[in-house]
């Protein structure tokens, strides 16, 4: 973690593939550049689809930042496993935790592109999640 | 409770999962994304490979560890939400329990479930499952293992005429009516086995 990412809102993408994951991290990366901290995971833990408690843990540290932190996820175990991994985690990070109802590939470019500009982690998840239908 | 039942309930739970892998992972295979029965198989693996040190545990730590290893093992939805079932059961069970607060904390238990899923009964999940079968334990009374067998296994076939509303399987809408629900199954079996380990 760079100082200068410092203020900026992490963005962690969790989906049920590694090959999903890795493919809207890269298309935030290109869309939005790398002042944003951007972590990634997919997959369960024997390599097939699904998603990992413990693995989800470890990217939300990887993107952590004192701003806090936005999980953009796809189906439903997605959701509930990281809803899981918030509760887990200690208290001065968990409530600087969110996760987002809103489509992953989207939902991380412009959640990226609102954290870049620095705005607050209610700010990133509003904004990622206007683009719901409701 | 001693040692040697914490460990033979613990077991009975995980081999009857095992056992059933693959059936239940059809019954997925039908509605959802056809990984329930390998996920809760990987999951109770780890439970029976951790049981001689979970076992040795007062029950309420043995059921949170059984949580835990659930939560971190399962992957799936399924994972956090028996993982959150024995987290919860265990925080609230007392380590000898009686059938009043064997009863309160399984209602406990189904609550965190109902939190954690954004569901509740009627919508063909495992809590079409642990909802009667909670009623049945705080209704309490004689036989009380036949019943709560009984209840849990008819439960689980009442599922199949229902209407996915949460989960993978609500995207199949009206046709998941007709398919057992996986979730629903592998709860039944697990209370079932319990209740026959228990030599109800």
């Amino acid at each position: 973690m760079t100082r200068k990412t410092a203020a900026h809102v992490g963005v962690v993408i969790v989906s049920h593939s590694s090959k999903v994951a890795e493919g809207a991290a890269d298309m935030v990366r290109q869309m939005v550049g790398d002042t944003v901290p951007l972590a990634f995971t997919g997959g369960n833990a024997d390599g097939g689809l699904g998603t990992d408690v413990a693995a989800i843990l470890a990217a939300i540290d990887r993107a952590w930042t004192p701003a806090g932190v936005v999980i953009l996820v796809d189906l439903g175990g997605a959701e509930t496993n990281s809803e899981m991994a918030v509760e887990m985690l200690d208290e001065k990070r968990r409530g600087r935790v969110a996760v987002c109802n809103a489509p992953i590939v989207e939902g991380a470019v412009i959640a990226a592109t609102e954290a870049s500009g620095g705005s607050s982690l209610e700010t990133v998840k509003r904004m990622a999640e206007e683009l719901s239908p409701q | 409770m001693d040692e040697a039942m914490r460990k033979r309930l613990i077991e009975a739970m995980a081999r009857t999962v095992i056992t059933h892998a693959e059936e239940l992972t059809e019954l997925d295979r039908q509605i959802g994304d056809g990984d329930h029965g390998l996920n809760m198989k990987r999951g109770f693996e780890a439970v029976l490979e951790a049981l001689p040190a979970t076992a040795a545990k007062p029950l309420p730590e043995a059921l949170q560890g059984v949580g835990t290893t659930l939560v971190m093992k399962v992957g799936g939805a399924s994972g956090p939400l028996y993982g959150t079932f024995f987290l919860a059961l265990g925080k609230t069970m007392p380590d000898t329990p009686t059938a009043a607060t064997l009863a309160e904390a399984f209602a406990a238990a189904v609550e965190a479930v109902k939190a954690r899923g954004k569901s509740q009964a009627g919508q063909k999940t495992m809590l079409d499952v642990l909802v009667p079968v909670a009623a049945v334990l705080s209704a309490g009374g004689e036989g009380l293992g036949t019943r709560v067998r009984s209840q849990a296994l008819a439960a689980a076939e009442a599922t199949r005429p229902m209407k996915a509303i949460r989960g993978r399987a609500s995207f199949l809408g009206e046709r998941s009516i007709g398919h057992l629900d996986p979730g629903a199954r592998s709860s039944a079996l697990m209370i079932a086995a319990v209740c026959d380990a228990i030599g109800a």
